[in-house]
């Protein structure tokens, strides 16, 4: 594994890294709010993936094209759009996520007001 | 109708949900009768729905007209018609149960009640109908958001943290099947399941394959409870209401275990998970592992659900076991069980939602001499019970016959085994409480409660749950009986198309 291989790669190697970071804040811290940030982290990282999975390098752009109804034009080059399909489905990813969060926001409430506290410690 | 039958199934219910908040603030007791009805229909659609499967073969409905890779289509075949009917009449019977249970437990909630019970119901049969799997990702977090709150939505002290606990365990779930979708689609190109089965033998020694494929097990273990991730189950069961717990426990966990079929069997082709690499295997101890955890674990528990949780990660256990064998036998019983546990389950806890309305307590304890009492609810209960040791004339003798068969089919003794001694540690189970609720003698036990013990038994008349909740516990009792007795015929009509065809 060479250096290049790395860096070429750089948004990959953040997508994991965010990931484990949100993935060990769910796990190992025992505030719930702190659980929470891990969890957005978590779902962002996700969010990174996807969208760098559809980019392109080099100046690919947003697909909309223009004359295609109108006078003939040139073959559509696959190389100079974007993929737009995991943008998409990051959006509905997007809403279900701020879904999620809000639900486990409204949870953290009732257990606050049950409780009076946010320490996983202490309410057990 | 018949031609649209598939999407009625999931329309029906998420747009009734929509009608019913609106309508539980003009008047809250149209809620119950609108959901009644919207299940019903749903229940009707996906009946014929099976029927057609049976008539005509597998249908593919196209949302919007667009052709498969591109568009979103919704397949079913005999499997999941199978599961669309099984999910929509035991969300119908417990409906139809829920009436006095929510007015008792929940009376300021009735109408967010309803509206998040239609919600979680369309998300668990969108799971089931479609034939995209980032359109199953969207509704299993359809289901996963509405089981959440329902969970969360009692008055139980412990219910919130319970539901916290839930929700980032089940997030994580989702999120590993969403990488799973996302590998996939980097490798392929497609989110179509039927697409991606052709698509995928000639990828299966690429090293992102497998990782989705470690994804896609590790996030559908998470949402079924499969032992070691179970840990959310049994307090987010326990504490919530009864007829949420009651509908979770019999539709959810079945639901996912369909979705690890399909991933495992239709996705990929069963050599995939059985010659490519060993993962069969690994399921199978796992499974093996959770069946004997829940047994052990169910005897240990004085809390009555809670002693159901349990049992219902071993029943988990069960129907992966199934799935993992790998052959005809195994993965009949698997899908059979499905059915038996949904019935078992739901009958289980609807009975012990009885149990709570009326003396308000779930101890074991508490149940001596319950039978003067309650004698339908508890020969419901026993029944079920019976049926989940595995006693012939009930549904769960079949199910584990086939899953024993699979097991010695593929050699495999030591899961025959588990099996066998799992049965007897269930006996163990329920024989403890039924010795307590028919046999035990009531005056040691009344005595300790109260101290004018020789009124127990004069006080032991029967007073039964309301008529609206006992029939559906009678339902599901004889529902247990008649699978039992028509369980040849549902296997030679359903069941064994529904297994893959190279087994």
């Amino acid at each position: 594994m060479n250096i290049e291989f790395i860096i070429g790669k750089y948004n990959y190697w953040i997508y994991i890294i965010l990931m484990m970071i949100g993935f060990y804040a769910m796990i190992a811290k025992r505030n719930l709010i702190k659980k929470l940030v891990g969890m957005n982290i978590f779902q962002t990282a996700i969010i990174l993936f996807f969208v760098s999975t559809g980019s392109k390098k080099g100046g690919a752009t947003i697909p909309i094209i223009y004359n295609v109804h109108g006078k003939a034009v040139g073959a559509i080059e696959a190389t100079q759009y974007i993929n737009p399909l995991p943008h998409v489905l990051m959006l509905t990813a997007i809403v279900v996520m701020v879904s999620t969060f809000g639900v486990a926001l409204a949870l953290t409430i009732m257990i606050y007001k049950k409780y009076k506290t946010f320490e996983e410690d202490e309410i057990l | 109708m018949r031609n649209h039958a598939p999407i009625l199934i999931i329309i029906v219910p998420l747009i009734a949900s929509f009608i019913n908040i609106v309508l539980g603030l003009l008047k809250k007791n149209l809620c119950y009768p609108l959901v009644i009805a919207t299940l019903a229909l749903c229940t009707f659609s996906s009946l014929v729905t099976m029927n057609t499967v049976i008539d005509t073969g597998t249908i593919h409905y196209r949302l919007g007209g667009w052709a498969p890779p591109w568009g979103i289509e919704y397949v079913l075949d005999h499997l999941n018609s199978f599961v669309a009917v099984i999910v929509s009449f035991i969300s119908l019977i417990i409906a139809i149960y829920s009436k006095r249970s929510v007015e008792q437990e929940l009376p300021e909630k009735i109408v967010y009640f309803y509206t998040i019970y239609l919600l979680l119901i369309t998300g668990l049969l969108g799971i089931v109908v479609t034939g995209d799997v980032f359109n199953l990702y969207v509704f299993l977090e359809i289901a996963s958001l509405a089981g959440y709150a329902l969970i969360a939505i009692g008055d139980d002290r412990k219910a919130p943290v319970a539901s916290f606990n839930y929700v980032i365990m089940g997030t994580i779930g989702a999120c590993f099947y969403l990488l799973g979708v996302g590998y996939l689609y980097i490798m392929t190109g497609s989110l179509n399941m039927a697409d991606l089965s052709n698509l995928l033998p000639n990828l299966y020694h690429s090293k992102v394959i497998l990782v989705a494929f470690a994804f896609f097990m590790v996030g559908v273990a998470v949402k079924i409870a499969l032992f070691p991730l179970h840990t959310w189950l049994p307090d987010a069961y326990t504490y919530a209401p009864s007829t949420v717990s009651a509908l979770v426990a019999s539709t959810m966990t079945k639901v996912g275990a369909y979705v690890l079929m399909r991933i495992t069997y239709t996705v990929f082709k069963p050599y995939f998970s059985v010659e490519v690499i060993p993962v069969s295997t690994v399921l199978g101890w796992v499974a093996a592992a959770a069946v004997i955890f829940g047994c052990i674990m169910a005897i240990a528990q004085t809390d009555l659900k809670r002693m159901l949780s349990y049992i219902l990660i071993a029943e988990v256990g069960y129907i992966v076991l199934g799935v993992s064998v790998a052959n005809r036998m195994g993965m009949t019983g698997a899908i059979l069980h499905i059915l038996n546990d949904a019935f078992m389950m739901a009958c289980l806890f609807l009975a012990v939602g009885a149990i709570v309305y009326k003396i308000r307590d779930r101890n074991i304890s508490s149940l001596t001499q319950i039978h003067r009492k309650m004698p339908l609810t508890m020969a419901a209960f026993t029944i079920a019970g019976i049926s989940v040791v595995g006693i012939p004339p009930t549904c769960g003798f079949f199910s584990k016959w086939y899953l024993v068969l699979g097991a010695i089919e593929a050699q495999k003794w030591v899961f025959a085994a588990v099996l066998l001694i799992s049965s007897l540690m269930t006996a163990l189970v329920f024989f403890r409480i039924i010795e307590r609720v028919y046999f035990a003698s009531s005056t040691s036990s009344v005595t300790s409660h109260n101290p004018g013990g020789h009124h127990g038994h004069e006080k032991a008349v029967v007073d039964e749950a309301p008529l609206s909740m006992l029939i559906p516990i009678l339902i599901m009792a004889g529902g247990i009986l008649v699978l039992g007795l028509f369980s040849g015929k549902i296997v030679s009509t359903v069941i064994q198309f529904a297994v893959p065809a190279s087994f």
